[in-house]
Protein backbone atom coordinates (compact mmCIF):
# COMPACT_ATOMS: atom_id res chain seq x y z
CA UNK A 1 0.00 0.00 0.00
CA UNK A 2 1.26 3.24 -0.85
CA UNK A 3 0.46 5.64 2.03
CA UNK A 4 1.73 9.36 1.92
CA UNK A 5 1.72 10.52 4.69
CA UNK A 6 0.42 7.88 6.76
CA UNK A 7 -1.21 8.52 10.09
CA UNK A 8 -0.47 5.18 11.94
CA UNK A 9 -2.54 3.69 15.08
CA UNK A 10 0.56 3.41 17.20
CA UNK A 11 1.45 7.11 16.88
CA UNK A 12 4.37 6.49 14.82
CA UNK A 13 5.40 9.84 13.46
CA UNK A 14 4.81 10.10 9.82
CA UNK A 15 7.80 11.78 7.86
CA UNK A 16 6.20 12.70 4.47
CA UNK A 17 3.41 14.07 5.46
CA UNK A 18 4.09 18.18 4.00
CA UNK A 19 6.04 16.80 1.34
CA UNK A 20 3.33 14.60 0.07
CA UNK A 21 0.65 16.84 -0.31
CA UNK A 22 3.11 19.60 -1.83
CA UNK A 23 3.86 17.23 -4.50
CA UNK A 24 0.45 16.82 -5.81
CA UNK A 25 0.01 20.54 -5.15
CA UNK A 26 -2.13 22.29 -7.82
CA UNK A 27 -0.95 23.59 -10.57
CA UNK A 28 -1.66 27.15 -12.94
CA UNK A 29 -0.27 28.82 -15.37
CA UNK A 30 -0.37 32.81 -14.91
CA UNK A 31 -0.62 35.42 -17.14
CA UNK A 32 3.04 36.11 -18.57
CA UNK A 33 4.31 40.11 -18.26
CA UNK A 34 6.28 42.13 -19.92
CA UNK A 35 8.75 41.59 -22.79
CA UNK A 36 8.38 38.10 -22.90
CA UNK A 37 4.86 37.82 -23.94
CA UNK A 38 6.51 36.51 -27.89
CA UNK A 39 8.05 33.07 -25.82
CA UNK A 40 4.98 32.64 -24.02
CA UNK A 41 4.61 28.69 -24.06
CA UNK A 42 8.16 28.07 -23.11
CA UNK A 43 8.19 30.87 -20.42
CA UNK A 44 6.21 28.70 -17.65
CA UNK A 45 6.61 25.20 -16.32
CA UNK A 46 4.44 22.73 -14.32
CA UNK A 47 5.08 20.16 -11.71
CA UNK A 48 4.19 17.06 -12.92
CA UNK A 49 6.09 15.28 -10.06
CA UNK A 50 4.20 12.07 -8.91
CA UNK A 51 3.54 11.93 -4.99
CA UNK A 52 6.23 10.90 -2.78
CA UNK A 53 5.47 7.35 -1.37
CA UNK A 54 6.33 5.68 1.75
CA UNK A 55 5.65 2.05 1.83
CA UNK A 56 5.40 -0.71 -1.35
CA UNK A 57 3.11 -3.19 -0.10
CA UNK A 58 0.94 -3.98 -3.39
CA UNK A 59 0.95 -3.40 -6.59
CA UNK A 60 -2.67 -2.13 -6.67
CA UNK A 61 -1.23 0.92 -4.86
CA UNK A 62 0.90 1.92 -7.77
CA UNK A 63 -1.67 3.06 -10.20
CA UNK A 64 0.06 2.75 -13.98
CA UNK A 65 1.71 6.43 -13.38
CA UNK A 66 3.59 4.47 -10.26
CA UNK A 67 4.61 1.87 -12.25
CA UNK A 68 6.18 3.48 -15.17
CA UNK A 69 7.78 6.06 -12.86
CA UNK A 70 9.61 2.91 -11.35
CA UNK A 71 9.96 1.81 -15.39
CA UNK A 72 11.57 4.86 -15.90
CA UNK A 73 14.00 5.27 -12.97
CA UNK A 74 14.86 1.82 -13.93
CA UNK A 75 16.36 2.81 -16.91
CA UNK A 76 18.20 5.34 -15.49
CA UNK A 77 20.08 2.42 -12.73
CA UNK A 78 19.97 0.18 -15.74
CA UNK A 79 22.63 2.14 -16.91
CA UNK A 80 24.59 2.10 -13.89
CA UNK A 81 24.89 -1.33 -13.44
CA UNK A 82 26.66 -1.53 -17.01
CA UNK A 83 29.39 0.89 -15.83
CA UNK A 84 32.48 -0.56 -14.67
CA UNK A 85 32.04 -0.03 -10.97
CA UNK A 86 28.16 -0.20 -11.16
CA UNK A 87 27.87 1.89 -7.60
CA UNK A 88 26.95 5.59 -7.39
CA UNK A 89 26.77 7.57 -3.87
CA UNK A 90 22.84 8.36 -4.01
CA UNK A 91 21.21 6.31 -0.78
CA UNK A 92 25.14 7.32 1.47
CA UNK A 93 23.80 7.46 4.93
CA UNK A 94 20.64 5.05 5.01
CA UNK A 95 20.27 1.72 5.93
CA UNK A 96 17.84 -0.74 4.62
CA UNK A 97 17.07 -3.99 7.09
CA UNK A 98 16.30 -7.23 5.18
CA UNK A 99 13.81 -8.87 7.05
CA UNK A 100 13.37 -12.68 5.68
CA UNK A 101 11.29 -14.91 7.88
CA UNK A 102 10.72 -17.31 5.22
CA UNK A 103 13.36 -18.92 3.19
CA UNK A 104 14.44 -17.11 -0.10
CA UNK A 105 17.88 -16.59 -1.08
CA UNK A 106 17.37 -14.79 -4.34
CA UNK A 107 14.81 -11.97 -3.56
CA UNK A 108 17.07 -11.21 -0.14
CA UNK A 109 20.51 -11.21 -2.01
CA UNK A 110 18.82 -9.25 -4.86
CA UNK A 111 17.65 -6.42 -2.63
CA UNK A 112 20.90 -6.67 -0.66
CA UNK A 113 22.77 -5.79 -4.07
CA UNK A 114 20.46 -3.09 -4.85
CA UNK A 115 20.62 -1.14 -1.57
CA UNK A 116 24.89 -1.63 -1.94
CA UNK A 117 24.88 -0.22 -5.07
CA UNK A 118 23.13 2.68 -4.11
CA UNK A 119 25.79 2.96 -1.24
CA UNK A 120 23.20 2.49 1.56
CA UNK A 121 24.24 0.17 4.64
CA UNK A 122 22.61 -3.48 4.57
CA UNK A 123 21.06 -5.28 7.80
CA UNK A 124 20.67 -8.87 7.20
CA UNK A 125 18.17 -10.39 9.85
CA UNK A 126 17.11 -14.52 8.94
CA UNK A 127 14.35 -16.42 10.83
CA UNK A 128 16.63 -19.40 11.20
CA UNK A 129 19.53 -17.98 13.25
CA UNK A 130 17.76 -14.93 15.13
CA UNK A 131 15.32 -14.84 18.27
CA UNK A 132 12.33 -15.64 16.45
CA UNK A 133 13.21 -18.90 17.31
CA UNK A 134 12.83 -18.06 20.45
CA UNK A 135 9.34 -17.34 20.28
CA UNK A 136 9.61 -13.59 19.72
CA UNK A 137 6.89 -12.07 18.30
CA UNK A 138 6.72 -10.37 14.74
CA UNK A 139 6.12 -6.94 16.12
CA UNK A 140 8.86 -6.95 19.11
CA UNK A 141 11.64 -7.88 16.40
CA UNK A 142 10.95 -5.77 13.87
CA UNK A 143 10.06 -3.03 16.44
CA UNK A 144 13.97 -3.92 17.67
CA UNK A 145 15.00 -3.84 14.79
CA UNK A 146 13.41 -0.02 13.61
CA UNK A 147 14.67 1.30 16.70
CA UNK A 148 18.65 0.40 15.69
CA UNK A 149 17.99 3.58 13.07
CA UNK A 150 16.76 2.09 9.94
CA UNK A 151 15.23 3.76 6.94
CA UNK A 152 13.74 0.75 5.27
CA UNK A 153 12.40 -2.54 5.81
CA UNK A 154 12.74 -5.14 3.45
CA UNK A 155 9.92 -7.56 4.50
CA UNK A 156 8.60 -11.43 3.66
CA UNK A 157 6.64 -13.27 5.77
CA UNK A 158 4.04 -16.40 5.40
CA UNK A 159 1.21 -14.61 6.41
CA UNK A 160 -0.81 -12.46 4.23
CA UNK A 161 -0.81 -8.77 5.13
CA UNK A 162 2.25 -8.78 7.52
CA UNK A 163 4.14 -6.26 5.58
CA UNK A 164 0.91 -3.43 6.18
CA UNK A 165 0.86 -4.71 9.72
CA UNK A 166 4.19 -4.01 10.17
CA UNK A 167 3.81 -0.39 9.04
CA UNK A 168 1.81 0.46 11.87
CA UNK A 169 4.75 -0.68 14.33
CA UNK A 170 7.89 1.03 12.73
CA UNK A 171 8.83 4.68 11.52
CA UNK A 172 10.87 2.66 8.31
CA UNK A 173 9.57 2.88 4.51
CA UNK A 174 8.59 -0.61 4.24
CA UNK A 175 8.72 -3.16 1.24
CA UNK A 176 6.42 -6.56 0.67
CA UNK A 177 9.18 -8.81 -0.36
CA UNK A 178 6.55 -11.34 -0.68
CA UNK A 179 3.77 -11.97 1.93
CA UNK A 180 2.31 -15.37 2.30
CA UNK A 181 0.01 -16.07 -1.01
CA UNK A 182 -1.34 -12.46 -1.38
CA UNK A 183 1.67 -10.39 -3.35
CA UNK A 184 5.39 -10.35 -4.60
CA UNK A 185 5.00 -6.48 -6.33
CA UNK A 186 8.80 -6.22 -6.89
CA UNK A 187 8.75 -9.27 -8.66
CA UNK A 188 6.06 -7.93 -11.34
CA UNK A 189 8.21 -4.71 -11.42
CA UNK A 190 11.09 -6.40 -12.80
CA UNK A 191 8.77 -8.58 -14.87
CA UNK A 192 7.37 -5.84 -16.43
CA UNK A 193 10.52 -4.24 -16.83
CA UNK A 194 12.19 -7.34 -18.44
CA UNK A 195 9.40 -7.49 -21.12
CA UNK A 196 9.63 -4.21 -22.00
CA UNK A 197 13.36 -4.72 -22.18
CA UNK A 198 13.05 -7.78 -24.21
CA UNK A 199 10.26 -5.42 -26.84
CA UNK A 200 12.68 -2.60 -26.91
CA UNK A 201 15.61 -4.81 -28.63
CA UNK A 202 12.65 -6.08 -30.93
CA UNK A 203 11.06 -2.41 -31.94
CA UNK A 204 15.09 -0.97 -32.88
CA UNK A 205 15.72 0.66 -29.98
CA UNK A 206 12.56 2.13 -29.39
CA UNK A 207 10.99 1.67 -25.77
CA UNK A 208 7.37 0.44 -25.85
CA UNK A 209 5.64 3.17 -23.88
CA UNK A 210 3.53 -0.06 -22.01
CA UNK A 211 2.46 -3.81 -22.45
CA UNK A 212 -0.71 -2.61 -24.30
CA UNK A 213 -1.85 -5.29 -26.98
CA UNK A 214 0.42 -8.06 -25.41
CA UNK A 215 -1.37 -11.13 -24.70
CA UNK A 216 0.15 -12.84 -21.69
CA UNK A 217 -0.28 -16.26 -20.03
CA UNK A 218 0.56 -16.99 -16.47
CA UNK A 219 0.42 -20.76 -15.93
CA UNK A 220 0.79 -22.79 -13.01
CA UNK A 221 -0.46 -22.29 -9.24
CA UNK A 222 -2.18 -19.61 -9.50
CA UNK A 223 -4.33 -20.23 -6.08
CA UNK A 224 -0.93 -19.93 -4.05
CA UNK A 225 0.78 -17.67 -5.54
CA UNK A 226 1.72 -13.79 -4.67
CA UNK A 227 3.88 -13.61 -8.12
CA UNK A 228 0.73 -14.22 -10.12
CA UNK A 229 -1.40 -12.11 -8.09
CA UNK A 230 1.61 -9.27 -8.37
CA UNK A 231 1.95 -9.67 -12.23
CA UNK A 232 -1.95 -9.51 -12.43
CA UNK A 233 -2.26 -6.24 -11.75
CA UNK A 234 0.74 -5.20 -12.97
CA UNK A 235 0.72 -6.81 -16.38
CA UNK A 236 -2.77 -5.21 -16.72
CA UNK A 237 -2.27 -2.05 -15.90
CA UNK A 238 0.37 -1.64 -18.68
CA UNK A 239 -2.72 -2.45 -20.62
CA UNK A 240 -1.66 -6.08 -21.78
CA UNK A 241 -4.19 -8.90 -21.49
CA UNK A 242 -4.07 -11.82 -19.28
CA UNK A 243 -5.00 -15.50 -19.08
CA UNK A 244 -4.12 -17.49 -15.83
CA UNK A 245 -3.82 -21.46 -16.87
CA UNK A 246 -4.31 -24.06 -14.07
CA UNK A 247 -5.87 -27.37 -13.52
CA UNK A 248 -9.11 -26.42 -11.44
CA UNK A 249 -7.64 -26.86 -8.23
CA UNK A 250 -4.74 -24.62 -8.67
CA UNK A 251 -7.24 -21.86 -9.56
CA UNK A 252 -8.77 -19.63 -6.88
CA UNK A 253 -12.07 -20.25 -6.06
CA UNK A 254 -13.31 -16.59 -7.21
CA UNK A 255 -11.86 -14.22 -10.50
CA UNK A 256 -14.44 -12.02 -9.61
CA UNK A 257 -12.92 -8.71 -9.72
CA UNK A 258 -9.80 -9.99 -11.42
CA UNK A 259 -9.15 -8.13 -15.28
CA UNK A 260 -8.38 -11.65 -16.69
CA UNK A 261 -9.58 -14.76 -18.30
CA UNK A 262 -8.72 -17.87 -17.22
CA UNK A 263 -8.42 -21.94 -19.49
CA UNK A 264 -7.48 -25.20 -18.33
CA UNK A 265 -6.45 -25.95 -21.76
CA UNK A 266 -2.60 -24.61 -22.53
CA UNK A 267 -2.56 -26.33 -25.52
CA UNK A 268 -5.48 -24.36 -26.76
CA UNK A 269 -3.88 -20.77 -26.52
CA UNK A 270 -0.02 -21.59 -26.76
CA UNK A 271 0.08 -20.08 -30.37
CA UNK A 272 -1.70 -17.01 -29.60
CA UNK A 273 0.34 -15.64 -27.09
CA UNK A 274 3.07 -12.91 -26.56
CA UNK A 275 4.11 -13.99 -22.97
CA UNK A 276 4.48 -17.16 -21.16
CA UNK A 277 4.98 -16.65 -17.48
CA UNK A 278 5.40 -20.34 -15.77
CA UNK A 279 5.17 -20.55 -11.76
CA UNK A 280 7.15 -23.06 -9.85
CA UNK A 281 4.81 -25.72 -7.96
CA UNK A 282 5.41 -24.45 -4.63
CA UNK A 283 5.24 -28.29 -3.32
CA UNK A 284 5.67 -26.78 0.39
CA UNK A 285 2.22 -24.97 -0.03
CA UNK A 286 0.44 -27.63 -1.37
CA UNK A 287 -1.10 -29.18 1.72
CA UNK A 288 -3.78 -30.91 0.54
CA UNK A 289 -3.42 -33.50 -2.53
CA UNK A 290 -4.29 -31.07 -5.35
CA UNK A 291 -2.59 -32.85 -8.30
CA UNK A 292 -2.78 -36.07 -9.14
CA UNK A 293 1.36 -36.57 -9.82
CA UNK A 294 4.47 -34.03 -10.86
CA UNK A 295 4.44 -35.78 -14.19
CA UNK A 296 0.95 -35.74 -14.67
CA UNK A 297 0.95 -31.40 -14.40
CA UNK A 298 4.50 -31.68 -16.42
CA UNK A 299 2.23 -33.31 -19.10
CA UNK A 300 -0.44 -31.45 -19.01
CA UNK A 301 1.04 -28.22 -18.17
CA UNK A 302 5.25 -27.94 -18.50
CA UNK A 303 6.84 -26.02 -21.04
CA UNK A 304 7.84 -29.04 -23.33
CA UNK A 305 9.66 -28.85 -26.17
CA UNK A 306 6.98 -29.67 -28.62
CA UNK A 307 5.21 -27.19 -26.25
CA UNK A 308 7.73 -24.44 -27.37
CA UNK A 309 7.78 -25.10 -31.15
CA UNK A 310 4.26 -24.21 -30.46
CA UNK A 311 4.35 -21.11 -29.54
CA UNK A 312 4.85 -17.44 -31.77
CA UNK A 313 8.90 -17.53 -33.37
CA UNK A 314 9.22 -14.25 -31.06
CA UNK A 315 7.04 -15.08 -27.64
CA UNK A 316 8.90 -15.02 -24.22
CA UNK A 317 9.66 -17.29 -21.82
CA UNK A 318 9.61 -16.40 -18.39
CA UNK A 319 9.57 -17.75 -14.64
CA UNK A 320 10.00 -16.05 -11.63
CA UNK A 321 12.54 -18.85 -10.11
CA UNK A 322 13.52 -20.94 -9.01
CA UNK A 323 12.91 -22.97 -11.76
CA UNK A 324 12.33 -26.57 -11.59
CA UNK A 325 13.36 -28.29 -14.62
CA UNK A 326 11.13 -30.71 -15.42
CA UNK A 327 7.83 -30.29 -13.58
CA UNK A 328 7.10 -26.75 -15.22
CA UNK A 329 9.56 -26.61 -17.78
CA UNK A 330 11.67 -29.07 -19.98
CA UNK A 331 15.46 -28.21 -18.78
CA UNK A 332 16.23 -27.93 -22.75
CA UNK A 333 13.35 -25.59 -22.79
CA UNK A 334 15.21 -23.45 -19.67
CA UNK A 335 18.12 -22.51 -22.16
CA UNK A 336 16.41 -21.62 -25.10
CA UNK A 337 16.98 -17.90 -26.49
CA UNK A 338 13.81 -17.22 -25.84
CA UNK A 339 14.12 -17.61 -21.73
CA UNK A 340 14.43 -14.60 -20.06
CA UNK A 341 15.24 -16.02 -16.75
CA UNK A 342 18.48 -15.04 -16.43
CA UNK A 343 17.55 -11.33 -17.71
CA UNK A 344 14.90 -11.59 -14.66
CA UNK A 345 17.59 -11.84 -12.17
CA UNK A 346 19.68 -9.19 -13.64
CA UNK A 347 17.27 -7.05 -13.89
CA UNK A 348 15.89 -7.55 -10.42
CA UNK A 349 19.03 -5.50 -9.15
CA UNK A 350 18.15 -2.90 -11.22
CA UNK A 351 14.07 -2.70 -10.41
CA UNK A 352 15.06 -2.97 -6.95
CA UNK A 353 17.80 -0.44 -6.79
CA UNK A 354 14.85 2.32 -8.34
CA UNK A 355 12.23 1.28 -5.64
CA UNK A 356 14.37 1.56 -3.11
CA UNK A 357 15.19 4.91 -4.24
CA UNK A 358 11.77 5.92 -5.14
CA UNK A 359 11.14 5.32 -1.25
CA UNK A 360 14.25 6.48 0.14
CA UNK A 361 15.64 9.45 -2.38
CA UNK A 362 13.31 11.09 -4.91
CA UNK A 363 10.70 12.55 -2.39
CA UNK A 364 11.56 14.56 -0.07
CA UNK A 365 12.04 13.15 4.11
CA UNK B 1 16.00 28.13 -17.11
CA UNK B 2 18.24 24.90 -15.75
CA UNK B 3 16.43 21.98 -15.11
CA UNK B 4 18.07 21.55 -11.85
CA UNK B 5 17.04 25.20 -11.06
CA UNK B 6 13.60 23.93 -11.77
CA UNK B 7 14.33 21.17 -9.42
CA UNK B 8 15.67 23.22 -6.26
CA UNK B 9 12.17 25.22 -6.51
CA UNK B 10 10.72 21.83 -6.28
CA UNK B 11 8.21 21.00 -5.03
CA UNK B 12 5.94 23.71 -5.51
CA UNK B 13 3.01 23.80 -8.00
CA UNK B 14 4.19 27.31 -8.64
CA UNK B 15 4.87 28.86 -12.73
CA UNK B 16 7.55 30.43 -13.79
CA UNK B 17 6.80 34.08 -15.24
CA UNK B 18 9.66 36.24 -17.63
CA UNK B 19 10.61 39.44 -16.26
CA UNK B 20 12.74 40.47 -18.86
CA UNK B 21 15.14 39.01 -21.87
CA UNK B 22 18.78 39.30 -21.58
CA UNK B 23 19.56 37.67 -24.84
CA UNK B 24 18.82 36.57 -27.55
CA UNK B 25 18.94 33.80 -29.95
CA UNK B 26 21.71 35.27 -31.78
CA UNK B 27 23.29 36.57 -28.94
CA UNK B 28 23.64 32.89 -27.48
CA UNK B 29 24.80 31.72 -30.63
CA UNK B 30 27.54 34.33 -30.94
CA UNK B 31 28.59 33.81 -27.35
CA UNK B 32 28.82 30.29 -28.14
CA UNK B 33 30.75 30.79 -31.56
CA UNK B 34 33.22 32.15 -29.01
CA UNK B 35 32.84 29.72 -26.50
CA UNK B 36 34.43 27.54 -29.03
CA UNK B 37 37.43 29.41 -29.99
CA UNK B 38 38.27 29.36 -26.58
CA UNK B 39 37.93 26.25 -25.83
CA UNK B 40 40.33 25.44 -29.06
CA UNK B 41 43.06 28.32 -28.24
CA UNK B 42 43.08 27.09 -24.55
CA UNK B 43 43.82 23.44 -25.03
CA UNK B 44 45.98 24.45 -28.70
CA UNK B 45 43.91 21.97 -30.71
CA UNK B 46 41.01 19.65 -29.43
CA UNK B 47 43.59 16.65 -29.12
CA UNK B 48 42.25 14.51 -26.17
CA UNK B 49 38.99 17.10 -25.61
CA UNK B 50 35.82 15.45 -25.21
CA UNK B 51 32.17 17.32 -24.67
CA UNK B 52 29.78 16.67 -21.81
CA UNK B 53 26.60 18.06 -21.58
CA UNK B 54 24.82 17.59 -18.30
CA UNK B 55 21.28 16.75 -18.62
CA UNK B 56 18.84 18.26 -19.80
CA UNK B 57 20.03 21.86 -19.44
CA UNK B 58 23.35 21.80 -20.98
CA UNK B 59 22.87 18.99 -23.58
CA UNK B 60 21.36 21.01 -26.35
CA UNK B 61 24.36 23.76 -25.71
CA UNK B 62 26.89 21.05 -25.75
CA UNK B 63 25.55 19.57 -29.16
CA UNK B 64 26.02 23.02 -30.84
CA UNK B 65 28.89 23.44 -29.15
CA UNK B 66 30.58 20.09 -30.88
CA UNK B 67 28.67 21.42 -34.24
CA UNK B 68 30.69 24.62 -34.20
CA UNK B 69 34.21 23.16 -32.96
CA UNK B 70 33.52 20.85 -35.84
CA UNK B 71 33.21 23.97 -38.16
CA UNK B 72 36.06 25.69 -37.06
CA UNK B 73 38.92 22.82 -36.66
CA UNK B 74 37.39 20.20 -39.03
CA UNK B 75 37.64 17.53 -35.95
CA UNK B 76 34.41 15.53 -34.46
CA UNK B 77 35.12 15.72 -30.59
CA UNK B 78 33.86 12.81 -28.58
CA UNK B 79 29.80 13.98 -27.06
CA UNK B 80 28.41 12.32 -23.98
CA UNK B 81 25.24 13.21 -21.67
CA UNK B 82 25.46 12.85 -18.05
CA UNK B 83 22.61 12.77 -15.33
CA UNK B 84 24.35 13.65 -11.83
CA UNK B 85 20.68 12.82 -10.00
CA UNK B 86 22.07 9.87 -7.92
CA UNK B 87 25.37 12.02 -6.98
CA UNK B 88 23.60 15.10 -5.64
CA UNK B 89 24.02 16.19 -1.97
CA UNK B 90 20.71 17.31 -1.41
CA UNK B 91 19.00 13.68 -2.12
CA UNK B 92 16.41 13.58 1.14
CA UNK B 93 16.28 17.14 1.44
CA UNK B 94 14.29 17.86 -1.90
CA UNK B 95 12.84 15.08 -4.56
CA UNK B 96 15.95 14.16 -6.68
CA UNK B 97 14.76 12.75 -10.20
CA UNK B 98 16.96 11.46 -12.63
CA UNK B 99 16.13 13.93 -16.07
CA UNK B 100 17.41 11.22 -18.74
CA UNK B 101 19.58 8.20 -18.53
CA UNK B 102 23.33 8.93 -18.57
CA UNK B 103 25.00 8.75 -22.33
CA UNK B 104 28.81 8.36 -22.10
CA UNK B 105 29.96 6.34 -24.44
CA UNK B 106 33.43 6.56 -23.98
CA UNK B 107 36.32 6.29 -21.42
CA UNK B 108 37.23 9.62 -19.97
CA UNK B 109 40.88 8.70 -18.42
CA UNK B 110 43.41 11.08 -19.60
CA UNK B 111 40.90 13.45 -21.74
CA UNK B 112 40.14 17.02 -21.37
CA UNK B 113 36.53 16.59 -20.55
CA UNK B 114 35.04 19.96 -20.95
CA UNK B 115 31.56 20.07 -18.75
CA UNK B 116 28.53 22.08 -20.30
CA UNK B 117 25.36 23.44 -18.80
CA UNK B 118 23.12 26.33 -19.49
CA UNK B 119 23.47 28.23 -15.63
CA UNK B 120 26.18 27.97 -12.90
CA UNK B 121 24.73 28.87 -9.89
CA UNK B 122 25.45 27.28 -6.14
CA UNK B 123 27.97 24.81 -7.59
CA UNK B 124 26.22 21.95 -6.19
CA UNK B 125 25.52 20.13 -9.76
CA UNK B 126 29.28 20.29 -11.05
CA UNK B 127 30.01 19.06 -7.76
CA UNK B 128 28.03 16.10 -8.12
CA UNK B 129 29.24 16.16 -11.78
CA UNK B 130 33.07 15.84 -10.53
CA UNK B 131 31.76 13.36 -8.46
CA UNK B 132 30.34 11.14 -10.99
CA UNK B 133 33.12 11.43 -13.16
CA UNK B 134 35.74 10.14 -10.60
CA UNK B 135 33.05 7.34 -10.70
CA UNK B 136 34.22 6.75 -14.12
CA UNK B 137 37.89 7.48 -14.36
CA UNK B 138 40.10 10.07 -13.84
CA UNK B 139 40.02 12.49 -16.31
CA UNK B 140 43.35 14.46 -17.24
CA UNK B 141 41.75 17.96 -16.93
CA UNK B 142 38.01 19.27 -16.28
CA UNK B 143 36.84 22.42 -17.82
CA UNK B 144 33.92 24.28 -17.34
CA UNK B 145 31.63 25.80 -19.84
CA UNK B 146 28.00 27.90 -19.55
CA UNK B 147 25.44 29.97 -20.68
CA UNK B 148 25.16 32.08 -17.98
CA UNK B 149 26.93 32.14 -14.60
CA UNK B 150 24.48 33.37 -12.49
CA UNK B 151 26.34 33.92 -9.39
CA UNK B 152 25.35 32.51 -5.36
CA UNK B 153 27.87 30.12 -5.41
CA UNK B 154 27.80 27.61 -2.56
CA UNK B 155 31.04 25.85 -3.20
CA UNK B 156 34.46 26.52 -4.68
CA UNK B 157 33.46 26.16 -8.17
CA UNK B 158 34.54 28.54 -11.09
CA UNK B 159 33.48 28.35 -14.99
CA UNK B 160 35.90 28.30 -17.36
CA UNK B 161 33.89 29.65 -19.97
CA UNK B 162 31.44 31.95 -19.69
CA UNK B 163 28.63 32.91 -22.14
CA UNK B 164 27.75 35.83 -20.23
CA UNK B 165 28.00 36.73 -15.99
CA UNK B 166 24.25 37.88 -15.25
CA UNK B 167 24.06 39.51 -11.61
CA UNK B 168 20.94 37.61 -9.81
CA UNK B 169 19.01 37.90 -6.95
CA UNK B 170 18.73 34.34 -5.49
CA UNK B 171 15.13 33.81 -5.22
CA UNK B 172 14.98 34.85 -9.88
CA UNK B 173 15.05 31.96 -12.59
CA UNK B 174 17.36 32.12 -15.38
CA UNK B 175 16.07 30.44 -18.51
CA UNK B 176 18.23 29.52 -21.10
CA UNK B 177 16.81 28.78 -24.50
CA UNK B 178 18.16 28.57 -28.40
CA UNK B 179 15.48 31.61 -28.39
CA UNK B 180 17.54 33.49 -25.79
CA UNK B 181 18.44 33.90 -21.95
CA UNK B 182 15.50 35.09 -19.68
CA UNK B 183 14.63 36.08 -16.37
CA UNK B 184 12.26 35.85 -14.14
CA UNK B 185 10.07 34.49 -10.98
CA UNK B 186 8.11 31.75 -9.96
CA UNK B 187 4.86 32.79 -9.01
CA UNK B 188 2.11 31.06 -6.75
CA UNK B 189 -0.86 30.22 -8.62
CA UNK B 190 -4.38 31.83 -7.96
CA UNK B 191 -5.39 27.96 -7.40
CA UNK B 192 -2.39 27.18 -5.24
CA UNK B 193 -3.40 30.16 -2.83
CA UNK B 194 -6.66 28.96 -2.22
CA UNK B 195 -5.69 25.49 -1.40
CA UNK B 196 -3.20 27.59 1.10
Amino acid sequence: MIVPGMTTSTGTPPRLTDQASDATGAIGVAEVTGAGAAAAEEDFFVDHRVPAVRHLLSIADLDRDGILEIMRLSDAFAEVSERPIPKVPALRGRTVATVFMEPSTRTRLSFETAAKRLSADVMTFTAATSSAVKGESLRDTVETIDAMGIDAMVIRHHSSGAPLRVTNWVGASVINAGDGTHEHPTQALLDCFTIREALTARHDGEIPADLKGLRIAIVGDIKHSRVARSNVLAFSALGAQVVLVAPATLMPASLEGWPVTATGDLDAILGELDVIYLLRIQSERLGEVLLPSLDEYHWRYGLTRARADALKKDALVMHPGPMIRGVEISPEVADLPASLVTRQVRNGVIVRMAVLFHLLGSGAM
Amino acid sequence: MADRERGLTRPSGRVFVARSHVMDGDEVRRALVRIAHEIVERNRGLQDVVVIGLQTGGVWLAERLVAILREIEGTAVPFGTIDVAFYRDDIGLRPVLPEEVTDLPFDITGRTVVLVDDVLFTGRTVRAALEAFAARGRAGVVQLAVMVDRGHRELPIRPDFVGKNLPTRRDELVDVTEKGVTIGDLLTTDKERGVR
